[in-house]
């Protein structure tokens, strides 16, 4: 393989030394990765707008086809569509704002306050990080059981309502961006703590609740085991669990489940592109830092 | 998922004059405490109920037989007995770590690859980091459906095969067809993500390092092992920590792909690709068997524990003033899946 001459002409290339023609082989390849990257959603478009016939079909349909309502239409036909969909939303929308909220309300007190035992809970806060999800599956679920929550969107919103990951990262960034002096004038004023979270310290977390909005946003919206395990309800599902089901049914009807998949993954899709200037330069911001 | 994040890049707590002394001797000063306590509250009573007291319950749970419905029954450490006398459940510890294997080596290599590559860019470099990105955002289950018709016996992967005047590969019928389907749908998955990550690494070299290679005379291979991988090390320990952790806890991938209707799943043909997490879901909550269930969480607790210690000492080598602190590794550890 000719990747290894690759990686060591461009880190000559990255020192500003690179020929013409090591700049085109550079680009083709990173155009090629492109392609490869998105190949799957194009191919997803021309399995959701052809037949299934189409499908089995060599040499293969390369094209989209003219079928790509009628797929979605026997889709809100099969299955309750609207109705995981609402589903999903109202658990990724109530799910980022209460962690928008408990996470940067908790990181306020972290990154400006002292209190008894400070060092000790954040200690606490970061050893959670370190307890793989699928540990506590099966108790979590017998917990819920118990709630009576199981079968219930509460299942799949409190308890991820507050999360050490976005605590910690919002207290960073608090530290940074927020001035004491900003925070001295407030309290000359007469604001107490909470006045002083929400007039002083939310306005100047904007762009750090935008990245951690949409990382949670997508993070409960791509959910799939625990959404599997505890929506025992399968009339009350997520879109995720919707349309495992729709493939589990119907995977003679490719046509129908690519389009089920589509429907489930251009919202998301669009999320991700407004967001992705600030979201991807967060994450590249951050790993610079280390 | 997990994720680097440390955009301040301020120093850990302990190092740092707090921002402000409130004087806790005086009893109004106590009183003044109570807001910020009752501020990062909620995240401690979640963590409460719904974390530690799952965990504790769960080391219990593992001692007892229950079906989930009926009485338990104690039966002590049998279900770890059962648990490592069980062929499947061995079966599924090394299709697991074949896949990671198979997927993780060239996940990073690749990813470092178009890191370099994309360092060496100037143009579109915005444009790149979307598209490269975007996989890594996209639904799985919605995907994993995708992937399962490309490799399909009928599908893409071997109509381009035969087109190319090769036999077709059994992708989802095959034991390495079955790993390889696994692994290339992770790789599509997290290389763009990985690159991204190694990327902002190499931005964060300064340029005076390269500068002083060249004065020393140093080719670009020199260059790159000399100057580039070790100072990104911390970056690529990051990377191979979170994918162990990430491989290990495979599921929607071998779930999606080889469910049905009569036979639950089973992992596919042979079980080839069955996996720990997907043997767990099976047993708790297709065979309503909690206490194994339990068991196997911990199990896998202590697997993921094991690895990620070997995978720091390996990445880190030797001399520890390199190695990152546990705050560090740990606030690099996102927790996008973890609940």
């Amino acid at each position: 393989m000719a990747a290894d001459d690759r990686t060591t002409s461009s880190a000559h290339l990255a020192i500003g030394s690179g020929s013409r023609l090591s700049r085109i082989g550079v680009r083709a390849t990173l155009l090629f990765g492109v392609l490869v990257s998105l190949f799957p959603f194009y191919w997803l478009v021309v399995l959701a707008s052809g037949t299934t016939q189409d499908i089995y079909r060599y040499p293969p349909k390369l094209l989209p086809g003219p079928h790509l309502l009628d797929n979605m239409g026997r889709v809100l036909d099969t299955v309750d569509f609207f109705g995981s969909l609402f589903n999903t939303v109202v658990v990724a929308v109530l799910g980022t704002v209460l962690v928008l909220f408990f996470d940067s309300l908790a990181a306020f007190a972290f990154a400006k306050y002292e209190f008894p035992a400070k060092k000790f809970l954040f200690g606490m806060l970061l050893v959670t990080y370190m307890i793989p999800a699928q540990l506590s599956l099966v108790p979590q679920f017998v917990t819920m059981a118990e709630f009576g929550w199981a079968g219930s969107l509460k299942a799949l919103i409190i308890p991820s309502a507050a999360n050490a990951f976005g605590i910690f990262w919002m207290r960073q960034y608090a530290q940074n961006s927020l001035p004491d002096e900003l925070l001295d004038a407030g309290r000359i004023d007469g604001a107490g703590f909470f006045r002083l979270y929400w007039t002083v310290a939310v306005p100047l977390f904007r762009p750090a609740l935008a990245f951690l909005g949409i990382f949670t946003f997508i993070g409960l919206w791509n959910d799939y085991i625990w959404p599997l395990v505890v929506m025992i309800d399968p009339d009350r599902v997520t879109l995720q669990v919707a349309l495992a089901n729709l493939n589990v049914l119907y995977n003679t009807d490719y046509s129908l489940v690519m389009a089920g998949a589509l429907m489930s993954v251009i919202p998301l899709i669009l999320v991700f592109l407004i967001g992705a200037r600030h979201f991807l330069r967060d994450l590249a911001a951050g790993a610079m830092k280390m | 998922m997990a994720t680097v994040l440390d955009p301040a890049g301020a120093p850990a707590a302990d190092e740092r004059p707090p921002a402000r002394r409130t004087k806790s001797t005086t009893p109004g000063g106590r009183r003044r405490h109570l807001p910020p306590l009752l501020a990062i509250s909620p995240f401690y009573v979640l963590f409460a109920v719904f974390g530690a007291f799952p965990i504790v319950f769960s080391v219990y749970l593992s001692f007892q037989d229950w079906d989930g419905i009926g009485d338990m029954r104690f039966v002590g450490l049998q279900q770890y007995g059962w648990l490592l006398r069980d062929s499947v459940f061995w079966h599924s510890v090394l299709n697991t770590f074949e896949i990671w294997f198979l997927s993780t080596v060239p996940m990073l290599f690749l990813a470092l690859v178009l890191a370099f590559l994309l360092h060496s860019q100037v143009r579109f470099t915005g444009a790149y980091r979307v598209a490269y990105f975007i996989p890594n955002v996209t639904s799985m289950v919605a995907m994993t459906v995708v992937f399962g018709s490309v490799f399909a016996q009928a599908g893409l992967a071997n109509a381009v095969l035969r087109a190319i005047g090769v036999d077709g590969i059994g992708w989802l019928s095959s034991e390495w067809g079955i790993k390889s389907s696994v692994s290339l749908m992770i790789i599509w998955r997290w290389v763009g993500y990985n690159a991204l990550i190694f990327l902002a690494g190499l931005q964060a070299i300064p340029t005076e390092h390269f500068e002083a290679a060249r004065v020393d005379g140093a080719n670009s291979r020199q260059t790159l092992f000399r100057v580039v991988l070790p100072q990104l090390r911390p970056v690529v320990l990051f990377a191979a920590v979170t994918s162990t952790i990430n491989g290990l806890q495979i599921f929607t991938e071998s779930q999606v792909l080889f469910q049905s209707t009569d036979t639950g799943t089973t992992g596919g043909p042979g079980q080839e690709g069955m996996t720990i997490v997907l043997y767990l879901w099976q047993k708790a909550f297709k065979e309503h068997q909690f206490g194994y269930g339990a068991a196997m969480g911990w199990v896998l607790f202590a697997i993921i524990a094991i690895f990620t210690i070997i995978n720091w000492r390996l990445v880190s080598g030797s001399d520890d003033d390199r190695r990152p602190g546990l705050a560090g590794l740990l606030r690099r550890k996102g927790a996008r899946d973890g609940r």
